[in-house]
């Protein structure tokens, strides 16, 4: 077997990852698992920035990803705060739930 | 010598002031009039006609001999494309003659206004529109061209829609207002036609120009554009003038105030159409079959109205039926080319008409509001000066030498002779029989003994002092050789010096009156008996032919009928309002579809995005040209 | 080596992705998420970012998983009741998926050639001094934006989530 694995494996697992929290985000219910399924998405991301960052032999793709890492820390922050302060109101923690629109 | 171009004289006359004098009173007691006492309500209406008079007497003199037309150009109104309308006034003999006659009448009967109107309401609303009207008429007469007159033409209707329907309160009276503007309209509608021909075949409606290029036209023979343009002129006077069919507003137009009667529908706004027949001369000469028309139209009304108010009640009614049937002559006058002798008859007409409305409004303001002459009579004891007057003015009419009538129809039926003798024996006959009843007019009011129960009183010199120079007029007024003055505009073909002729038209009118007399004087009881003998046709004629309800079940009912059903109900309600409504709840109907995608669900919205992340991408795919 | 332990480890990743999205629990949803960014920090190491790899573990893992976990076990969330959800979704989301994932598969097969491979230590970059450089001279302007980023999602989350003592 050759020591090497084609760069386009790397990038379909990618694909996979990120339709997967595609999927999360469409099909859970609960606001917490929705929000795991963006951070799986923002990770299939990242994949494909080092990906790149190996395959055109620069460090700007890394540079990315850690800018993406921040943002996502700060966002997860802030997004659970929100979470918090709706369960608060709301004392549910189902998406669907959380809807006032007259019909 | 007919109208060669018209140009400018050097001496400018100011001919504007004429019809802005009264426009000025109109301005000033419409606007303000509310807050003004009487006497500076009518010192200004009645100063302003009297100016304006003057004025009209200053430029006739100045502009003396008149022999050609003297025309002042203003400023343009209209210019698209190679149209110009200017406003444009002129003055020639035909002018003069009108002139004199709108101010000096018109001023006679703003002066008896005053007594007679003393004590209605709205006093100065009645002089305010009285002095718009003689705004308008003036302006209809001083036109240089054929749009400015029309202005005129249409604002002397609309006066007489306002003052006939003066005392609004009354319903008899708005619809014959609405009646008398309606009918008009017909009659616009054909003058309006009639303008567009012009336009189309002269480039213009300057009366110079088009008289001018008629020049280059060869008479018709059939029915060529001239005479088509005639015959829709004939239609615009029709209506104007109170011809056959569009005569009936004029009965009904006796709602209004008794001057009003006296100035719009018997001495001016009338006179209208066959003015405007007189100054087309040029074009109706050269379309003989619609002067025949004219003719025609103009004797059979004449002899139509006479027979009705032969047997009406109302004073005002017979007077208003004679005024339908004295502009049938005028019409008959000028439709056998004797232009100047239906002027002069329109002249003597406006004379002696207008005396008598206005007397029988002295006698119905005398016997506070009465007008059935059934309960009438011996009032000559009573009110002697309006008696006198009444007098005078139904000799003139009868048509009695020498006095002014005898002379106006006398010269109007010779030419009649000329054109066919046919003519000349129905008007004779008309003759009669409108002597026929204006003395039985006035043996019914004046002789006799007393019907009524109120209290006569003679009316104020306000109203007599008018009256007896009317009267002057009336008696005299054959002095004034109109229709010679007006000789160098229409040549007339010297009639015949025939004995025979003379004789017949003297013993129609001296007939008419021994008749009349002896119905109802020498033996009253004498008239219920003819009347029974001759039942159908009596009670015909007393119903005007049915004329009006005829009308009203074949034209206004069905067009009245069709407006609500269909034009109302159903294009305007269901189409149009359908199709806006419709807009509306189309519009709705979609908002309500697109609300759909706001559904609250984070999930949906997530969806919608994820539709539009692989749309993008699979178009950047492609566009890329990945292959 | 490399292919072996590319598939390993792209396995476990594929597989607790699968985790997240199916569980109801959230907790296990939570722990299989761990397990991703465990798996795919061994994948940053096989493309040569050390750095990143390490990061991915110390703040990723380490520190927003267990912010997650925290969240999770102050609500005291539990299983996830099945509600009337958004028809829109059900419908159209499947076959959008498919494509989804088709046509970036199809992309990156059309576009990536076919002797690119990674071989491990075949990009020696990935260093801290590499990334250090680069974030302080290129990337400064974004880095200094990103720190004050940081610090309103701190004050936020602290406006936000701040109970008075009472």
């Amino acid at each position: 077997m050759p020591n090497a694995v084609p760069l386009s494996w790397y990038l379909a697992l990618s694909a996979v990852l990120f339709t997967l929290g595609v999927a999360g985000f469409l099909f859970r219910r609960n606001i917490i698992t929705m929000f795991m399924s963006i951070e799986l998405m923002l990770n299939a991301v990242n994949l494909t920035f080092v990906a790149f960052s190996y395959r055109l032999k620069q460090i700007d793709g890394q540079v990315f990803t850690f800018f993406v890492m921040v943002v996502a820390a700060a966002e997860a922050a802030v997004g659970l705060a929100i979470i918090l302060i709706v369960f608060k109101n709301r004392a549910t923690l189902q998406v669907d739930d959380l809807r006032t629109m007259k019909d | 010598m007919h109208h060669t171009s018209f140009y400018v004289l050097p001496g400018m006359q100011h001919l504007w002031l004429i019809p802005a004098l009264p426009l000025l009173g109109f301005l000033i007691n419409g606007l303000l009039g509310r807050r003004l006492p009487k006497a500076v309500i009518h010192s200004i209406a009645v100063g302003t006609v009297a100016l304006a008079f003057v004025w009209v007497l200053k430029t006739v003199i100045a502009l003396q001999p008149l022999a050609t037309p003297h025309v002042e150009r203003y400023f343009d109104w209209i210019r698209v494309g190679d149209l110009r309308i200017g406003v444009d006034l002129a003055a020639d003999r035909l002018t003069a003659v009108m002139l004199l006659v709108v101010t000096g009448v018109g001023l006679l009967i703003h002066i008896y206004s005053i007594g007679y109107m003393a004590h209605e309401g709205g006093y100065y609303r009645f002089f305010a529109y009285l002095n718009l009207f003689m705004f308008f008429m003036l302006t209809l007469v001083l036109a240089a061209n054929y749009l400015l007159m029309f202005v005129g033409w249409e604002g002397v209707g609309l006066c007489s829609y306002l003052l006939i329907g003066f005392w609004f309160p009354k319903k008899s009276a708005t619809n014959a207002a609405n009646k008398a503007f309606i009918v008009n309209r017909i009659g616009d509608f054909g003058f309006t036609l009639a303008l567009f021909l012009l336009y189309l075949n002269f480039k213009s409606l300057d009366f110079g120009t088009v008289f001018s290029g008629l020049a280059g036209w060869h008479t018709d023979t059939g029915m060529g554009t001239l005479t088509i343009i005639g015959l829709l002129l004939l239609v615009g006077a029709t209506g104007k003038s109170a011809q056959l069919p569009l005569y009936v507003w004029l009965p009904d137009a006796m709602e209004g105030p008794t001057p009003v009667s006296a100035l719009i529908h018997a001495a001016t706004m009338v006179t209208a159409g066959v003015y405007m027949i007189a100054r087309s001369a040029p074009l109706f000469l050269k379309a003989p079959i619609a002067m025949d028309w004219v003719a025609g139209i103009g004797l059979a009304t004449a002899f139509f109205a006479a027979t009705i108010g032969m047997v009406q009640t109302d004073i005002k009614r017979v007077f208003a039926y004679s005024t339908v049937s004295q502009l049938g002559y005028m019409f008959l006058g000028v439709g056998t080319g004797a232009f100047g002798a239906g002027i002069f008859h329109l002249v003597t007409h406006a004379f002696f008409k207008a005396l008598l409305f206005l007397g029988a409004g002295s006698v119905i303001h005398a016997l506070s509001g009465e007008q059935d002459m059934r309960r009438m009579g011996g009032l000559w004891k009573k009110t002697p000066v309006t008696f006198g007057v009444m007098l005078a003015a139904t000799v003139a009419i009868a048509g009695i030498p020498p006095f002014s009538g005898f002379w106006s129809k006398d010269e109007i039926l010779v030419n009649a002779w000329q054109r066919s003798p046919v003519l000349f024996w129905i008007g004779v006959l008309t003759a009669a029989m409108t002597s026929f009843y204006v003395f039985r007019a006035l043996f019914l009011v004046f002789f006799g003994t007393y019907r009524g129960e109120a209290h006569a009183h003679e009316s104020p010199p306000v109203m007599t002092v008018p009256l007896a120079l009317l009267a002057v007029l009336s008696l005299g007024g054959g002095l004034f050789q109109v229709s010679k003055w007006l000789a160098p505009m229409f040549p007339e073909h010297a009639p015949p010096d025939s004995p025979l002729l003379l004789a017949a038209s003297i013993s129609a009118a001296f007939g008419g009156a021994l008749v009349a007399f002896a119905l109802y004087w020498w033996r009253p009881g004498l008239a219920d008996v003819f009347a029974r003998r001759l039942k159908w046709l009596y009670v015909a004629a007393l119903n005007k032919y049915k004329v009006d309800e005829i009308y009203g079940a074949t034209v206004v009912r069905p067009l009245v009928g069709t407006s609500r059903e269909v034009l109302w109900r159903g294009i305007d309600v269901e189409v149009i309002d359908g199709l806006v409504n419709g807009v509306g709840r189309r519009a709705v109907g979609i908002g309500s579809l697109l609300r759909l995608a706001q559904s609250g669900y984070i999930r949906s919205y997530a969806a919608w995005v994820l539709l539009g992340a692989v749309s993008l991408l699979i178009a950047l795919g492609l566009l890329g040209g990945v292959r | 080596m490399d292919p072996i332990l590319f598939l390993l480890f792209a396995a476990i990743a594929v597989v607790c992705g699968i985790t997240v999205v199916v569980q109801t629990h959230p907790i296990t949803s939570a722990l299989a998420l761990i397990g991703v960014m465990g798996s795919l920090a061994v994948l940053y190491l096989l493309l040569g970012a050390q750095f990143i790899a390490a990061a991915q573990v110390i703040v990723y893992a380490g520190a927003i998983m267990v912010l997650f976990i925290f969240v999770i076990m102050l609500l005291n969330a539990g299983r996830e009741r099945k509600t009337r959800g958004s028809f829109l979704a059900r419908l159209i989301g499947p076959p959008l998926l498919v494509l989804l994932l088709g046509v970036v598969t199809f992309v990156i097969l059309a576009v990536v050639p076919r002797d690119a491979v990674v071989k491990f230590g075949s990009y020696t970059g990935g260093t801290v001094e590499n990334l250090g450089r680069a974030i302080f001279t290129t990337y400064l302007w974004p880095f200094e934006i990103t720190s004050v980023l940081v610090l309103i999602a701190i004050v936020g989350a602290v406006a936000l989530a701040y109970k008075e003592l009472d």
